[in-house]
């Protein structure tokens, strides 16, 4: 649910990064802040568990500038990735413009990812809206772990498990060296505010 | 669901915000939706807080005690209070998707606050409702 203050000549979009516990949605975030923070005036606000886990979300307010005469104002936020906190992501996902979903690449993982999707669908559905419709990336996250030795799912694989009907925009990244992290955020800010053109007209 | 208010409403609202209770004394008071975007926020220039990361736990929080109403059979629960040392929080829900947050001291009367919420609420009610239509 963007919100455009026309008297500020201001649009505030919120985009979710969703998918698996331990995909790499947060550091995702402490990724952007550290490389962006001459951007972000603010601290990025977590609330986790003891065990370093997401409990509730992460929430990074982001100053895009301006757009066509409008200031853009990206607030991201991550879900808490484990199965048990439904309820807590359901709540993140209330007003959502854009998302992306990180999936692990490890093979172990597989299953997770597909899970987690289909929970993102269940959950945007609550809202009444479509993952087909809502503006959506994927990212294959940790593709580095592959220098280590760790059996990783084929990209073919990823794409054939998440993307066969999707069709979504998708990057290889490592959200802990950064690579392909500042894309993912460029593509789903331009696809949300495309579609936010769209819906305005 | 996109929605935009126009440069008359949002001065409305700030002029409800200022009236009602910047100039009685309460430090800042802001009107959030529940996606926790922010529609107008005032402060008395004297307390300032990180509004943006305020209204995303605002509107985390306020959805996390409508999910724990609902467990126990009620509707609803249509304001939180939290209690500080120096500053305290008042949360009150406007319609159904947006939120007044006031940040007062111990100036200001928890009851008086209360009073002037729910006749803030009321004028808010008649800029906000046309202009948004879920």
């Amino acid at each position: 649910m963007a919100f455009i203050n026309l008297k500020k000549r201001e649009v505030q979009v919120k985009i979710v990064y969703y998918g698996p516990g331990r995909g790499g949605k947060t550091t995702n975030l402490e990724y952007i802040y550290n490389k962006f923070n001459q951007r972000i005036q603010t601290q990025m606000v977590t609330i986790k568990t003891q065990g370093d886990r997401t409990l509730f979300f992460d929430f990074l307010p982001f100053d895009m500038g301006k757009i066509k005469g409008y200031d853009v104002k990206v607030q991201l936020y991550t879900v808490p990735g484990q199965v048990k906190y439904n309820a807590t992501r359901k709540l993140v996902l209330r007003g959502v413009d854009g998302v992306v979903f990180v999936a692990d690449s490890m093979t172990v993982r597989r299953k997770h990812n597909m899970l987690s999707l289909k929970n993102l669908q269940q959950n945007l559905a609550s809202y009444k809206k479509s993952i087909f419709k809502v503006p959506l990336v994927l990212q294959f996250n940790k593709r580095d772990l592959a220098e280590q030795g760790i059996p990783l799912l084929s990209l073919e694989t990823m794409q054939r498990d998440l993307n066969t009907h999707l069709k979504a925009p998708t990057f290889e990244a490592s959200a802990i060296v950064g690579t392909n992290v500042p894309e993912t955020l460029k593509k789903i800010i331009s696809m949300t505010m495309l579609s936010l053109e769209k819906e305005l007209k | 669901m996109t929605y935009a208010l126009e440069q008359s409403q949002l001065d409305g609202i700030e002029s409800i915000l200022q009236e009602d209770f910047i100039d009685l004394g309460v430090h800042c008071a802001f009107l959030i939706d529940m996606a926790g975007n922010i529609i107008a926020s005032l402060d008395n220039a004297r307390h300032k807080h990180d509004v943006y990361s305020l209204a995303a736990l605002a509107a985390g929080n306020f959805g996390a005690v409508s999910a724990m109403a609902k467990m126990i059979g009620e509707e609803d629960f249509s304001l939180l209070f939290h209690k500080g040392t120096a500053e305290s929080i008042h949360f009150s829900k406007v319609m159904n998707e947006f939120l007044l947050i006031t940040i007062f001291g111990k100036e200001v009367s928890l009851g008086f606050l209360r009073l002037k919420v729910s006749e803030a609420i009321e004028k808010i009610k008649t800029i906000l409702e046309p202009a948004y239509a879920p």
